[in-house]
C-alpha cells in the first residue's frame, strides 16, 4: 500500500466517523428532551459535519480523482463507509446518546490531541481545530453521564443499560489496519493502542462519579466497521441522509 | 499575517474592516480574527481565512462577502482556507470585546488550561452579566444560538444572556 492510498483511507475514515455521528446527533433536532439539549446536540452535530468536510476534502485531494467532499458523503454505499460501528448505533434514548458521545468522544479527544503532532500539515491543522470542539463535546457528554448515572433510579438504570449495550463496540474503537501502520511509520497517524490506557482512565474517572459499573472485558465485542462491515443500522441512516442528493443529483440550494 | 504591508494591502485590510460578522454584526470579520493574511500581486489578491468553528454556517457568507468586496475593488481574488493555527478568541482585542459587551454578549474570558481539558470546567472564571455587570451568573447550556456562544442566566437582573465562548 502506498502512503497516498493510506492517507486517503485514513482521512476518509476520520470523515466517516464524524459524519455518521453528526447525522445521529442531528436526528434529535426538534426532539430534544429540553430546548437547551436540542440546541446542544445540533450544535455538536454541526461541528462534526464541519470536521467531516475537512477530512473528506482532504481525502478527495489526496485521491486526485476529481471526487468532491459531497461525492464522498453522499455517493458511497454502506460497505464503502469505514466508520466505527459505535457511532452508527441508534439514539435509543437520551442516556444512550450521551453515553455514545462520551465513549467515542474520549477516544476522539485523545486521537486529535495526538494528531496535532502529525507530520502531515493538513491532518495536524484539522486535528488542532477538531480538538477544541471535541473538548467541549466531551465536557458536555461526561457531565450528562454523571448526572444520569448518579441521578434517579430510572436515569441510573437507563445509563447503565446504555453503557452495557455500547460496551460491545469499544474494542473496535482501537482497531487499526495497514493504512494506520503505513502512516504511523511516516509520523502522520497516531498509534491507537498507545491511547488505550489513557482512554480507560478517562472512562473510569467519569463512571466512578456516575456510580456506573464498567462492563467486563470478556463480553462479546463487535468488529468490522473499518472494513465496511456494519451493523444493520448504518444502511438506514445512509438511506435517509443520502436520499436527496441521490434523488435529485446535483441539486443546489 | 506575514505578507508585506504595502499601500494596497493596507487599503484592503481597512476595506475588510467594513464586512460585519453575519451572526454578530457588532464586530467585523477582521476583529473576529477569521482573516489571517492578505497578499497582493498586481491586480491579484490572495486572502487567507480560517473558520471559527469547523461547521460554522456563516463561513460561506463571509467568504462571499470578501469575494464581492475584492471584485468591487478591481481585484481578481483567491480565497485560501487554513486550519492552522486554529482560530482562538485570544486573538480578539480588548476593544473588540468591549463592542461585544455593548451589543449584549458577554465577551470571551481569557483562555486557561482548564478550557483545554474536558473534565476540568473553568469554575473560577467569573462571567459578568453584560447588562447589569453582576457576577452572580450561571451557565444554562454550553451550547447556544450559534456555535460560538453559550447560554447564561443572570441572577442579578434575572435576564438570560449569551457568552461568546472561550475557544
Amino acid at each position: 500500500m502506498t502512503q497516498q492510498e493510506a492517507l486517503f483511507n485514513y482521512s476518509l475514515r476520520l470523515g466517516d466517523n464524524a459524519l455518521v455521528l453528526a447525522q445521529r446527533l442531528c436526528e434529535w433536532c426538534g426532539h430534544g428532551p429540553v430546548l437547551e439539549e436540542d440546541i446542544a446536540m445540533s450544535n455538536m452535530g454541526l461541528d462534526l459535519i464541519g470536521q467531516s468536510r475537512g477530512f473528506y476534502s482532504y481525502a478527495a485531494l489526496v485521491e486526485g480523482k476529481d471526487r468532491t467532499e459531497d461525492d464522498l458523503a453522499f455517493l458511497r454505499n454502506e460497505r464503502e463507509f469505514f466508520n466505527r460501528c459505535m457511532v452508527e448505533q441508534p439514539n435509543y434514548d437520551f442516556a444512550a446518546t450521551m453515553m455514545r458521545s462520551f465513549l467515542y468522544g474520549c477516544l476522539s479527544y485523545l486521537q486529535f490531541r495526538a494528531l496535532t503532532k502529525s507530520t502531515d500539515n493538513t491532518i495536524a491543522g484539522l486535528a488542532e481545530k477538531s480538538l477544541k470542539e471535541v473538548t467541549y463535546h466531551v465536557r458536555h457528554s461526561s457531565d450528562w453521564v454523571i448526572r444520569l448515572g448518579d441521578g434517579t433510579d430510572e436515569s441510573h438504570q437507563k445509563a447503565q443499560t446504555a453503557l452495557d449495550e455500547l460496551w460491545h463496540f469499544t474494542n473496535e474503537l482501537f482497531e487499526m489496519d495497514e493504512s494506520d501502520e503505513v502512516l504511523i511509520k511516516a509520523g502522520i497517524a497516531c498509534d491507537l493502542a498507545a491511547l488505550r490506557n489513557e482512554w480507560n482512565a478517562m472512562i473510569d474517572e467519569v463512571l466512578l462519579k456516575a456510580t456506573l459499573i464498567k462492563p467486563s472485558e470478556s463480553g462479546y465485542q463487535s468488529k468490522g466497521g473499518m472494513k465496511g462491515m456494519h451493523t444493520e443500522h448504518l444502511g438506514h441512516l445512509l438511506s435517509e441522509m443520502q436520499f436527496l442528493p441521490r434523488a435529485y443529483p446535483d441539486a443546489k440550494w | 499575517m506575514n505578507s508585506p504591508l504595502t499601500v494596497e494591502v493596507k487599503e484592503i485590510w481597512s476595506a475588510l474592516n467594513s464586512i460585519p460578522d453575519p451572526e454578530v454584526p457588532a464586530i467585523n470579520i477582521v476583529e473576529l480574527g477569521v482573516v489571517r493574511d492578505v497578499a497582493v500581486d498586481g491586480k491579484r489578491v490572495k486572502v487567507t481565512m480560517t473558520p471559527t468553528y469547523s461547521g460554522c454556517p456563516a463561513m460561506k457568507t463571509m467568504e462571499m462577502a470578501v469575494q464581492e468586496l475584492m471584485v468591487e475593488m478591481g481585484y481578481e481574488v483567491e480565497i485560501v482556507i487554513v486550519y492552522k493555527p486554529a482560530w482562538t478568541t485570544e486573538w480578539m482585542s480588548e476593544e473588540t470585546k468591549e463592542k461585544l459587551k455593548v451589543y449584549g454578549i458577554a465577551p470571551p474570558p481569557k483562555l486557561t488550561f482548564e478550557h483545554l481539558h474536558p473534565f476540568s470546567s473553568p469554575k473560577n472564571v467569573e462571567i459578568k452579566c453584560p447588562f447589569c455587570e453582576s457576577n452572580n451568573t450561571k451557565l444554562t447550556s454550553q451550547f447556544g444560538s450559534t456555535a460560538c456562544k453559550s447560554l447564561y442566566f443572570c441572577e442579578g437582573c434575572h435576564q438570560p444572556f449569551e457568552l461568546f465562548k472561550c475557544h
